[in-house]
């Protein structure tokens, strides 16, 4: 039995074909899917959070497969990943943190194959329609420099007052056209999580 | 014909389960395909601005396309549709209306000549402006139930010389309609209106 009430999901893949007038071939793409749940604490404090990390770990596995899907590819082939969330005006900013935070990540990093590094996150309060920009950072290797990117979101009807925005983005790509140095994927081992 | 240049290609997929009301099974879904141009006549007028039109014509095929496959490949599935424009602050609203007919002809064409014709709206706008494009069957104008709209847009376009072309498909009414008028079962689908 599902524990999250989804209302809506949003599933975006964007792709940069052209930066700064230089063709991007193969164009760079992220995908970004995102639930929006009730949130059955709104309007109270409640002590024990468990309901929302064991959403949590439901919407890890859904969104990160939606994503793949999305782009198309083997999930082997997805190289960088996020994840956010934003509370409507009656939830709580730890209500975010206990969907992302405890168990989000390990059926996320099934779902891209691997994902030694932490997976980068932000979370917010807002109303419907605001903005939530979810991190990027590459899925085996924290530092690779090329990947570090985010990617915006917007639904125009949600978070309302009682739901909660559960957003994951994963890419198979870095930023158009980087150079500002640092560790590139292919010098990444892969193996800590950081190089 | 010069080849028109994508800077960035969205496709977004909303799957509606409710609103407030019952839960539904198979989702409403909502798509839009949405493309950054560059403008060819940014910052200056100009009388002749026809070609560019057929210069998009490719272009409206590739979104429309690009919907049905992100509706799962069958374009019967497809109930619904519209289409807009947000040009960037260098052009004129004019270019706006060079999408009508490469985009409202290419969805119509891979939806089996859908009767109805595809509701539009248009603006000048700058970076991160929103468009509320509006959505209606795509054989009978009049349907109430499929009155709806998928607001757009996104937050690097257009800049000034670009134009943000969008179409828009849907697989179904609005999720808890229920104010009645013309219903699907009794479109005649003659002449695209009821």
């Amino acid at each position: 039995m599902s524990k999250a009430q989804i209302r809506k999901i949003v599933t975006q893949v964007e792709e940069t074909r052209v930066e700064m007038g230089k063709p991007i071939d193969p164009p760079t793409r992220k995908a970004v899917s995102v639930a929006v749940i009730a949130n059955p604490f709104a309007g109270q404090y409640v002590e024990d959070l468990e309901v929302l990390m064991e959403i949590g770990a439901e919407l890890g596995g859904l969104l990160g497969e939606k994503c793949v899907e999305a782009l198309g590819v083997d999930p082997a082939q997805t190289e960088s990943y996020g994840k956010a969330a934003m509370v409507g005006e009656n939830g709580e900013l730890e209500h975010a943190a206990a969907i992302l935070h405890p168990r989000l990540g390990a059926p996320l990093r099934q779902a891209v194959q691997k994902g030694a590094a932490l997976v980068p996150s932000s979370e917010k309060m807002g109303g419907v329609g605001a903005p939530l920009d979810v991190p990027l950072g590459h899925k085996d290797a924290a530092y690779v420099r090329t990947h570090f990117d985010g990617i915006e979101v917007h639904i125009n009807d949600a978070p309302r007052a009682n739901e909660i925005m559960v957003a994951v983005a994963v890419t198979d790509s870095g930023r158009p056209l980087p150079r500002v140095g640092g560790l590139t994927a292919s010098e990444a081992v892969g193996e800590d999580g950081l190089r | 014909m010069p080849e028109v240049e994508v800077r960035k290609r969205i496709v977004t997929v909303e799957e509606i389960f409710h609103e407030g009301g019952e839960r539904v099974k198979q989702p409403v879904r909502r798509a839009a395909a949405l493309a950054i141009v560059r403008n060819p006549y940014a910052g200056r007028y100009e009388e002749d601005i026809l070609p560019f039109m057929d210069d998009l014509k490719p272009l409206g095929l590739e979104l429309a396309d690009a919907l049905i496959t992100a509706l799962g490949g069958d374009p019967q599935v497809v109930q619904g549709y519209g289409k807009g424009a947000i040009v960037g602050t260098g052009g004129e609203l004019e270019h706006a209306a060079l999408w009508h007919v490469p985009g409202g002809y290419a969805m119509r064409e891979m939806l089996g000549d859908a009767k109805a014709i595809v509701p539009s709206t248009k603006k000048v706008g700058g970076v991160g402006t929103r468009l509320d494009i509006p959505v209606t069957h795509i054989d009978a104008s009049y349907v109430r139930s499929h009155f709806d709209a998928m607001e757009v847009g996104v937050n690097d376009g257009p800049r000034e010389d670009e134009i943000l072309v969008a179409l828009v498909m849907t697989t179904g009414a609005r999720i808890h309609a229920r104010v009645g008028g013309l219903q699907v079962s009794e479109i005649v689908g003659e002449d695209g209106l009821r």
